[in-house]
């Protein structure tokens, strides 16, 4: 009998089946029972008002209304909305949050906080042409900056602890002010290139405020308001600006300034780093801020003298889901795995607590501690789960927090049953892959730096790699973990093969966790299966093939980048001409449709796997497929075959070589025109063409 | 793989990093960290340093400073097994390596160690390189004559395959800078053991004997940047990105390398200089910190020239003619001495003479050398002296009269620059001797012919259609052309005084420097010429009829907005557009509003004296104090760049002399204070200049060096000598 395999991980796929065995149910058991809706999952479904609710289904098309009239085209147009609009919500709440964070710290009302990154703070506050003297003097026509923003060292350490502090108030107050703002255009969007930005300003797509687009969003889509398909997928593309940019970047950067920004680190990842003999506890979820406190105190002698006076050998913490991805990128923290294993971590009868905040929480995880000695702690005011202990965070106390967090997890070792599936069942052979096995954590601030160091950090070599053919384009992978997939196949697949086919691929969200987990975020895979352009940009540089940009609010780093690119020169002036591609293949996450049309808003085309969310209107499909090519100058794909989103993505990034007249992609075959220059042309620099290489 | 170089690199960092913190501690313990310290010659303090950083630093602390605030750049190796990214890591090595290595080098200054000396031979490298040498070669690293840089490291396998690659690199005009050694043994003195001239004439210049005193030719080539290319100290971007993008400089690493080699190698792959080696060492070839590749290597040493002249991305156009030795401007420093020469012409021994003639096409047969004396060939062979006429026949449909002394001015370049082929001077006061050596090589004097037959074709290749020569080697038949070729230099001597900047309605521009200095434009008039003293009026002219979209373009000078300063409608127009709006408006003859710009490699600087009621003149390589508080290396650091500074002006030495001079300003009476050698180079035109000013004896009032280098001294002067500065209206 063929086996379904639920996890590629051998060590997660070995709990599933240990799970099955001991009618412990799983994600993996339930995803088999429930079916998909096939009306809802298509968008034809209205529950917009109570008069229906409307399936919209049948072969005339034309009948094909709800009771109040409206058509399949406008029923799918506003589903999308509203999803688009709830993962909105959620990366931009995400956001706040820290914002008040920052805010505290800068007014000095927590102690347990720091701007642990000085630079990020002048970088972002220059970006956002904070009003200050020093940044003016930052500013100023001293030192060119190239659109990045960074001050050198020497410049950092000239700036007071007092300014720094002022300097952090007024960027937080006025990001606080980004969220209720109601006219105008969100302050970040001027960090896109211009050719970008002028389509913004050209279809009427700036977003006012973060949170008047999300509540016109509501509005348009109750019953009886925006009713044309054409200004509801307008609205789409504003709603997705509000979660690039008003966002997730915004989270990204204050995480940054915060916790410091990301450098690689050794790292590993899977189940497997959970210890038989110490206090085991997972930080789960999205918020780095108590997940970052309770790495600072988790060493502290007092709390380890703790947990060995309950006979614990020490402490020791896993990270899940994105939670794991913050802590994992920024401080090297282990990550016990994905969105897909937060009941199998709990079955290993080891984990003493699994501290929870927002997002992506399954409440089975409650289910499933009552079968071991697992506490569930939940620490969000706005996110409950009944049955767990609710320990609330406040960032003004987060040491006692985090102190009370991680004492109740020391006092429920003693708890612990012995059921489970203990990493000691685990064979020698999997044991031997708790070592180190993976390079993590590359900022946007890291990629500069990688590619030229203090003093010539820029996207000028990627570039060049991309030009030459050495680098063919950029992809990203990231997004979710789908429990009907069978075992991450479709974003080990895509890994793999863009890594073969000489893409710079960055990972982020759960598709980092595929990647550690397959082994190839480590440099040495470079020299075993990249392509030979992308093994020599991995050698010159050190870089792994693929490369972990931390959790899913981070994947705007992406925009960053795309800036970058297309600021240094050479190739496209503006996002949407990159070769470049982004693929979602197991998405299911509202969260994961917001990120989707940021980039797609931002010029970058996506390509998510799974059905079509807006498959039922043809009208919608063709506004994401074709018509937002003409405006934004990027479609939103859906494509359930791996293979074919491969294919689809490659001849993207293909047309977009040809576009910009790039030698066509042919492995190992590098063509860099070599201008040899006599004093004429030396005169003529200023007035060259970048492609040159200058 | 890279992973080695990066390794090495930081090691190199540390190793260096560690070494100069003791030396600096133990320099602090003896001389206390007030101490203060300035390079030979430059305003730009630690030039390393300065440009990347902005600190300017002068004192043992701020060494201290410096190296304590740039620790973080120390990085650790990257690890056998699952390494993180190396690249930044190396470069930020590199970089730490070249300011360790310029304290390292302030320190051995201080204890009086460098320039090093050669225990062997006694040789004294050069060590530092200063700001002048770097204004002085201004124009030759415009113009195309030396258009790129090679750091020699290392030891060539043998002394003669070192001797093949030097003259390579000469006959490219390249200029060398040789460093480091492989065990004990080096370029410097593989040249040395074979008797090649070394020194700044034949552009083989040896640092120093350690590969630590590469950071000498780096720390100077960054200068370009602060200099020409007019950016501050701490901007570092633009600072690197104009050494990748102008200074065409690479290394070439012979034999095996080196912790320290690498770490310097990652030091200049930040300024964008490549390194080609010729051992089997891992490649980096994906580019975008250099042009090109970062670090390539070939073995075969004929062709490893050629590849890293490629690999920096550099057209070299060698125009080289038909003689038996080796020809290009690095020789055209080369001396020959009395015992080395075979035979000489001219110089006071003999009568002799050269002239450059229009003539009709049908008059000229094209690359013909006739040499007209008896027994010729006999004389030549047995050397010692003989007297020697050069005419130059030249035709061409754009020929005109006013380029023959253009045409004439090169000969002294197309002689020098033959191996073993020397000359001096000019018109009827010429000197040529041709050494042994190059005799032995078979060149005789039918080859002097012929270089200028070919280089006065290429070099004018759009005036001149057709050159021919005629080379008189009888006594009598060169003292009768001679008194031709004397009316014809007085009729062009006529013509040059008759040429004013109102009988003209052309001026010129020269952009020449625009690929060091991209904002600067010299505005060229007849009576003003460039202030590199290169060009004047006919040189722009005629360089506009061989390039017309070439460096020199001609300024329709429009109308006279204001004849008291020199302002005209044209060049206003022209300069906006030329200047890219950097400037907007300009006066000739008035150094105190809008005067003109500068690009780095001016002859003199006119500076005012407030208290004097004038101005000074000070030359580039005067190394003394001026009566303004500033020596020349300083006030140069002021005046670069393509920025107007009322009060402050760069000029040719000849300006001084024209009848232009300042006139807005009160004329060449504000001169208060000038150099002595300045004095006696502007002589007795300036005597007749200040006969027409009504005061005769000027130039004995004018202070010089000899006399005061402060202004209260010089107030002190120039009252008890009645200097009519005094006098004038108040010049501010």
């Amino acid at each position: 009998m063929n086996k379904i395999i639920k996890m590629a991980d051998p060590i997660a796929e070995k709990l599933a089946e240990w799970a099955a065995e001991n009618s412990c149910e799983t994600i993996f058991d339930r995803a088999a029972r429930m079916k998909p809706c096939p009306i809802g999952m298509e968008g034809a479904c209205c529950r917009m008002c109570h008069m229906g609710p409307c399936r919209l289904v049948g072969r005339n098309e034309e009948k094909l209304k709800g009771i109040c009239g409206a058509d399949i085209d406008v029923v799918v147009a506003r589903n999308f909305l509203r999803m688009v609009s709830g993962g909105t919500a959620a990366h931009s709440d995400h956001a706040r949050d820290l914002v008040f964070t920052l805010l505290s710290v800068a007014r000095g009302e927590t102690k347990d906080f720091q701007i642990r990154d000085k630079r990020k703070l002048l970088s972002v506050a220059m970006a956002m042409g904070i009003n200050h003297p020093v940044i003016a003097e930052l500013l100023s026509d001293n030192r060119a900056t190239e659109g990045d923003y960074d001050p050198a060292p020497w410049e950092v350490a000239r700036v007071t602890e007092k300014e720094i502090l002022e300097i952090a108030e007024l960027v937080a107050l006025k990001h606080l002010e980004q969220f209720g703002q109601q006219t105008g255009e969100l302050i970040y969007l001027k960090r896109a290139p211009k050719g970008t930005y002028d389509r913004w300003e050209k279809y009427n797509l700036k977003p006012r405020g973060v949170d008047r687009e999300i509540t016109e969003a509501m509005h348009r889509t109750t019953m009886g308001v925006d009713q044309d398909v054409n200004s509801l997928m307008e609205h789409v593309l504003r709603v997705g600006l509000v979660d690039g940019w008003g966002g997730c970047l915004v989270a990204s950067d204050i995480s940054d300034i915060l916790f410091g920004i990301a450098e690689p680190v050794r790292s590993k990842g899977n189940l497997a780093v959970l210890k038989d003999n110490e206090v085991n506890i997972i930080i789960h979820g999205h918020e780095p801020a108590l997940a970052n406190v309770i790495v600072d105190i988790h060493t502290d002698p007092e709390i380890v003298a703790y947990a060995k006076s309950k006979g614990a050998q020490g402490i020791n913490l896993a990270g899940m889901c994105c939670t794991a991805n913050e802590i994992l990128v920024r401080r090297g923290v282990p990550s016990a795995g994905s969105f897909l294993e937060q009941e199998l971590a709990i079955m290993t009868g080891i984990v003493d607590a699994m501290v929870v905040d927002v997002q992506c929480i399954q409440p089975a995880v409650i289910d499933a501690s009552k079968r071991f000695h697992t506490k569930v702690v939940t620490t969000s005011y706005k996110a409950h789960l009944t049955g767990a202990v609710h320990i609330e965070f406040d960032e003004h106390e987060a040491r006692d927090v985090a102190v009370r967090v991680v004492k109740l997890a020391i006092d429920n070792y003693a708890n612990r049953t012995g059921k489970g599936m203990s990493i000691s069942d685990l064979g020698s052979d999997l044991k031997a892959a708790a070592p180190e096995n993976a390079v993590v954590g590359f900022s946007r601030e890291y990629f500069s730096y990688m590619q030229g160091g203090t003093f010539r950090r820029s996207f000028r070599p990627l570039n060049d790699a991309i030009m030459a053919g050495r680098v063919r384009g950029t992809a990203g992978v990231a997004a979710c973990h789908h429990p009907g997939t069978v075992g991450a196949s479709m974003q080990r697949y895509l890994i793999q093969e863009l890594v073969k086919n000489d893409f710079f691929v960055v990972v982020a969200g759960c598709a980092g966790h595929a990647a550690v987990q397959m082994g190839y975020a480590t440099p040495e895979t470079a020299f075993i299966h990249s392509g030979p352009g992308m093994r020599e940009v991995c050698e010159a540089t050190g870089m792994p093939p693929v490369m972990h940009i931390g959790a899913c609010v981070d994947t705007a780093r992406v925009l960053m980048i795309r800036t970058l690119m297309a600021t240094t020169g050479g190739l496209s002036p503006e996002m949407s001409g990159m070769p470049s591609i982004a693929f979602a293949p197991e998405w299911w996450s509202e969260k994961a449709l917001a990120i989707g049309t940021y980039f797609v808003a931002s010029g970058s085309t996506v390509i998510f796997g799974g059905e079509s969310p807006v498959k039922a209107s043809k009208q919608v499909t063709d506004i994401i497929e074709n018509k937002w090519q003409n405006t934004v100058g990027a479609a939103f794909f859906f494509e359930p075959d791996p293979e074919k989103m491969l294919q689809k993505g490659i001849e993207w990034v293909d047309m977009r070589r040809e576009q910009l007249g790039l030698p066509k992609y042919q492995p190992g075959r590098f063509k860099k025109e070599r201008k040899l220059m006599d004093m004429a042309d030396r005169r003529a620099i200023d007035k060259a063409k970048a492609h040159i290489g200058i | 793989m890279s992973k080695l170089i990066a390794s090495a690199a930081i090691r190199g960092s540390h190793h260096i990093y560690n070494k100069t913190y003791r030396m600096l501690l133990e320099t602090i313990r003896d001389k206390g960290e007030d101490y203060v310290f300035e390079f030979p010659d430059t305003a730009y303090y630690l030039p390393m340093i300065y440009a990347i950083t902005g600190r300017a630093a002068r004192t043992l602390k701020d060494m201290k400073d410096v190296l304590d605030e740039n620790k973080g750049l120390l990085h650790e190796a990257p690890s056998e097994h699952l390494w993180k990214p190396y690249l930044g890591e190396c470069l930020d090595a590199g970089m730490l390596t070249l300011f360790a290595e310029e304290i390292y080098m302030a320190l051995r200054y201080i204890q009086g160690l460098e320039p090093a000396v050669d225990p062997e031979t006694g040789y004294v490298y050069n060590g530092f390189i200063t700001d002048t040498i770097q204004r002085y070669l201004g124009i030759q690293l415009v113009d195309g004559t030396m258009p790129g840089f090679v750091a020699v490291i290392g030891a060539a396998p043998d002394d003669d395959t070192a001797v093949r690659i030097i003259r390579e690199l000469q006959e490219k005009n390249i200029l060398i800078f040789l460093s480091s050694h492989v065990n004990g043994n080096s370029v410097t003195k593989q040249l040395m053991r074979k008797g090649i001239e070394l020194g700044w004439d034949t552009r083989i210049v040896p640092v120093g004997p350690d590969t630590e005193h590469t950071i000498y030719p780096l720390n100077w080539s960054i200068r370009a940047s602060t200099i020409f290319g007019g950016y501050k100290g701490g901007d570092f971007k633009r600072n690197l990105k104009y050494t990748k993008d102008r200074v065409f400089a690479f290394a070439l690493v012979l034999g095996e390398l080196d912790d320290m080699k690498w770490a310097n190698g990652a030091g200049a792959i930040n300024m964008g200089y490549p390194a080609i080696c010729d051992t089997d060492v891992p490649v980096i070839h994906p580019t975008g910190v250099t042009i090109y590749e970062e670090v390539d290597k070939e073995f075969d040493h004929s062709k490893i020239v050629q590849k890293a002249i490629e690999v920096r991305g550099l057209k070299i156009i060698v125009e080289k003619p038909p003689i038996p030795v080796a020809y290009g401007p690095a020789f055209e420093g080369e001396r020959i001495r009395k015992e080395d020469t075979f035979i000489e012409f001219g110089g006071q021994r003999t009568p002799a003479f050269e002239l450059v003639r229009t003539r009709e096409l049908n008059e000229v047969e094209d690359g013909k050398v006739l040499i007209v004396g008896d027994n010729w060939q006999e004389l030549y062979e047995k050397g010692g002296q003989m007297p020697l006429g050069i005419v130059i026949d030249v035709a061409g449909r754009k020929m005109q009269k006013d380029f023959e002394s253009i045409i004439e001015r090169k000969i002294h370049h197309n002689t020098n620059e033959g191996q073993g082929i020397w000359h001096m001077g000019q018109r009827d006061v010429n000197w040529v001797r041709i050494s042994n050596a190059a005799k032995q090589a078979g060149f005789t004097l039918e080859h002097i012919g012929l270089i200028h037959t070919t280089m006065t074709r290429k070099r004018f290749h759009a005036i001149v259609d057709k050159a021919q020569v005629t080379i008189y080697t009888n006594e009598a038949d060169v003292l009768r052309i001679r008194q031709e070729a004397r009316t014809a230099y007085n009729e062009r001597d006529q013509r040059l005084g008759s040429l004013t900047d109102e009988s003209v309605e052309t001026f010129y521009s020269c952009l020449l420097c625009q690929s060091f200095a991209p904002s600067h434009v010299c505005v060229i008039s007849p009576e003003r010429l460039g202030l590199c003293g290169a060009y004047n009026w006919l040189d722009g002219k005629a360089a506009y009829e061989l390039d017309p979209t070439g460096g020199n373009q001609p300024i329709q000078k429009g109308e006279s907005l204001d004849t008291k300063y020199g302002r005209y409608s044209g060049v206003d127009e022209y300069l906006k557009k030329a200047s890219g709006g950097a400037v907007e408006t300009l006066n000739l003859y008035t150094i105190m509003e809008n005067p003109m710009t500068s690009c780095g490699c001016f002859e003199c600087i006119v500076a005012i004296i407030p208290e004097a009621n004038g101005v000074m003149v000070v030359q580039r390589g005067h190394t003394g104090m001026t009566p303004i508080g500033m020596k020349f290396s300083t006030l140069a650091g002021t005046v670069g760049g393509g920025a107007q500074t009322p009060g402050f002006m760069g000029i040719g030495v000849n300006f001084i002399n024209s009848k232009k001079f300042l006139t807005g300003d009160g004329g060449i009476k504000r001169i208060a204070w000038m150099t002595k050698s300045l004095k006696e180079r502007v002589g007795d035109l300036f005597k007749q200049r200040a006969l027409e000013a009504g005061v005769p004896d000027l130039l004995d009032k004018i202070a010089d060096e000899t006399i005061c280098e402060d202004s209260e001294k010089l107030l002190e002067y120039l009252s008890s000598i009645g200097h009519p500065v005094l006098e004038m209206d108040p010049i501010i």
